[in-house]
């Protein structure tokens, strides 16, 4: 005992821990955290830690990675079949990259609700809005760092917006990709950035913000009708510490409880499900991929597809700008007054429709019923109950149908494409004249069939179509007519 | 440090003034010296190289009135870009005589529209942009025509001009 309690004061000499570190661990903050309402401040450690378990999985990871076009792809099989634990890394890492936006998108969430991010914590927030641009970018470049289908025209995707930027578009594309196509300095430069250049601005950043957080205290929990007031606050929250209780050990004790739960999730994650990928070989010669990108920028893929023409080089490149400037604009467009929720229904209803957008744009990325579904007509055939009573002429037109591939955009009975809308029912919506014309033309976002088809096979497709046709519903008179069953019509069966 | 001499204020004074601008004057070169070549080496990839011709095939291997998929080696390629370093285009053989070569990139995004040979059309999996077999747009989000590279017939050679990926502002 004697030996370790003298080397602890050689350390304590030389460090001077208990003058410097453990005031920072025993400052004040608000007792009311002692209470269950403390469990709404564990968030933003929980993203600390997840990044702590990055960095950690991140080096391992770099010990066999290879930045290489030639080898990153073998490299990732490797670490997946070969290497010891190589696989769990990986999944740790990846599940851990989710866990840290999700906690990051809640932990600002709930800044934002509690109205923690008001006088005199402004630059907590802003410093917040950098770390949410680093996380998002290294999510990013992650993913182009695994190495397959999905990153390499997850790139590309990348590279096609910025080169949208008047007159210095091309430059960018240049200096993004390293040359004039996605290569070997393309990965490399991405392992450059999701290694060196954003951890490096990361830790600057979280340097700043966990500095005040410390200095500028922790908020206290908001009461209604308690309004921030720069002339009061400091002295207000100056009392409030007085009877304030020690950040270590009860306020971290709530921290590690709610991270180490966070850490078991992300493993059990990552050994229940593994890693994700990698997918496709990154070859540009195989042409039959459908890229998505990681759950994160899904509603960025979406909106890519949703957004009308007009409105698209700004919503791919103005948007994102003023999304950023809006956030740091926050702690001054209301850096004071109320704090709490219930009297901050505007404040509510943004995150509300913030998530509820992202959600839905979201679930539109991963179904993305916008895209043609390229092996429609291979994988569903056309169902046997309609095929069942065609006459010669429809049952051609059916061929047709499936041979020109009118399913990859056009469902029957719900299997298909969801670009068109589902045309078992067309007979109801369309008389044979219109479909014509709809099949020859196009028209409402729908390719002209001209040069593809013959006045024959136009003339089977149709018949065909008229004939599924649902029984008790009366054939379109005019093009668009009403989708409304006639009880005149009635066929007794 | 405090000297006896009248004058020691004065030339103390010069020799710290001295120092401060030398210390300046040789921070600045210094900074220069390591940061211009930094600047220039992260700048240095802006420097475009030409697309560069290169064969796509003997002309007898495009039949008339087909499209076909060609798998090609980038000319620009380079040590180190494994599968990275191909290159696929669509040829295009309308008749005789004339050709038209696509990239495969999608004008919208970027990604590889798929030559949908029944059904006549190209059809991109991202966004759903659709283009006619001449690369004009059908239908979708793309705001222009495919791509087109540059060709010539030499020989009973089919050489196009590429390498570079192909965006808006810098299409084939």
């Amino acid at each position: 005992m004697n030996t370790i309690k003298q080397v602890w004061d050689w350390l304590e000499h030389r460090l001077e821990l208990r003058d410097s570190l453990w005031p920072v661990m025993r400052h004040p903050v608000p007792a009311a955290l002692a209470k269950p309402v403390g469990w709404w401040y564990v968030f933003g450690s929980m993203t600390l830690t997840f990044l702590m378990l990055q960095i950690v999985t991140g080096i391992c990871l770099a010990m066999v990675y290879q930045p290489t076009a030639a080898d990153a792809y073998a490299s990732l099989e490797y670490l997946n079949y070969e290497a010891p634990f190589g696989w769990l890394m990986r999944g740790i890492h990846y599940w851990s990259a989710t866990g840290m936006v999700v906690m990051l998108f809640v932990h600002m969430s709930q800044v934002f609700l509690m109205g923690a991010y008001k006088y005199p914590r402004e630059l907590t927030w802003m410093v917040g809005v950098g770390l949410l641009l680093m996380t998002l970018g290294l999510a990013f470049s992650g993913q182009v760092l695994r190495y397959d289908g999905d990153s390499y025209w997850g790139v590309s995707v990348a590279v096609a917006a910025a080169g949208r930027v008047p007159w210095i578009g091309p430059s960018i594309v240049h200096f993004i990709l390293g040359g004039e196509y996605i290569g070997s300095e393309t990965l490399s430069r991405f392992f450059t950035l999701h290694v060196f250049i954003l951890p490096g601005i990361l830790f600057a950043l979280l340097a700043v913000h966990l500095y005040l957080v410390v200095k500028r205290g922790i908020s206290e929990p908001p009461t209604p009708g308690e309004p921030v007031d720069k002339a009061t606050y400091h002295q207000q929250y100056e009392k409030l510490l007085e009877k304030g209780i020690p950040f270590f050990p009860h306020a971290l004790y709530r921290d590690g409880v709610a991270c180490a739960i966070g850490v078991l999730v992300v493993v059990a994650l990552a050994v229940i499900v593994g890693p994700k990928g990698p997918g496709e070989i990154p070859d540009p010669t195989l042409i039959h991929a459908e890229p998505r990108p990681d759950w994160y920028f899904l509603p960025v893929f979406a909106m890519a597809a949703l957004s009308p023409p007009s409105m698209e080089a700004f919503l791919m490149l103005g948007l994102p700008v003023i999304g950023v400037f809006a956030l740091l604009a926050v702690p001054f467009v209301a850096g004071t007054g109320e704090r709490s929720a219930r009297r901050r229904p505007v404040a509510v209803l943004v995150v509300l429709v913030s998530f509820v957008t992202f959600m839905i744009l979201g679930w539109y990325g991963a179904t993305s019923p916008w895209s043609p579904e390229m092996q429609a007509w291979s994988n569903a055939p056309v169902p046997q109950n309609i095929v069942a009573e065609l006459s010669p002429v429809e049952l051609q037109g059916a061929i047709v149908f499936q041979n020109k591939c009118c399913r990859n955009c056009h469902a029957l009975e719900g299997s298909g494409g969801h670009r068109g809308p589902d045309l078992t029912d067309v007979g109801i919506r369309m008389n044979p004249d219109a479909m014509v014309r709809q099949v020859v033309q196009g028209g409402g976002n729908m390719p002209a069939y001209a040069q593809q088809m013959n006045s024959a096979e136009v003339a089977a497709l149709v018949a065909f179509l008229v004939k599924m046709r649902p029984e008790g519903f009366a054939p379109a008179a005019v093009p668009s007519a009403s989708v409304e069953p006639l009880a005149t019509a009635q066929v007794a069966p | 440090m405090k000297h006896a001499t009248s004058n020691s204020n004065s030339t103390d004074e010069e020799r710290r003034g001295l120092l401060k601008w030398t210390a300046i004057l040789l921070g600045g070169l210094a900074s220069a010296a390591a940061g211009i070549p930094i600047v220039g080496f992260l700048f240095g990839p802006l420097r475009k190289r030409d697309d560069q011709w290169t064969t796509a095939g003997k002309v007898d291997e495009f039949p008339v009135g087909k499209t076909r998929l060609v798998d090609l080696q980038n000319p620009l390629h380079s040590l180190g870009d494994g599968d990275a370093g191909k290159i696929a285009i669509y040829v295009r053989r309308a008749d005789e005589a004339t050709f038209q070569i696509f990239a495969i990139n999608c004008t919208h995004l970027g990604c590889p529209v798929n030559w949908l040979a029944d059904a006549g059309l190209f059809m991109c999996p991202c966004h759903g942009g659709v283009y006619y077999e001449d690369g004009s747009h059908a239908s979708g989000p793309p705001p222009r025509g495919l791509y087109q590279y540059e060709h010539r017939l030499e020989k009973g050679d089919l050489l196009v001009k590429l390498g570079h990926l192909p965006t808006l502002q810098q299409p084939g």
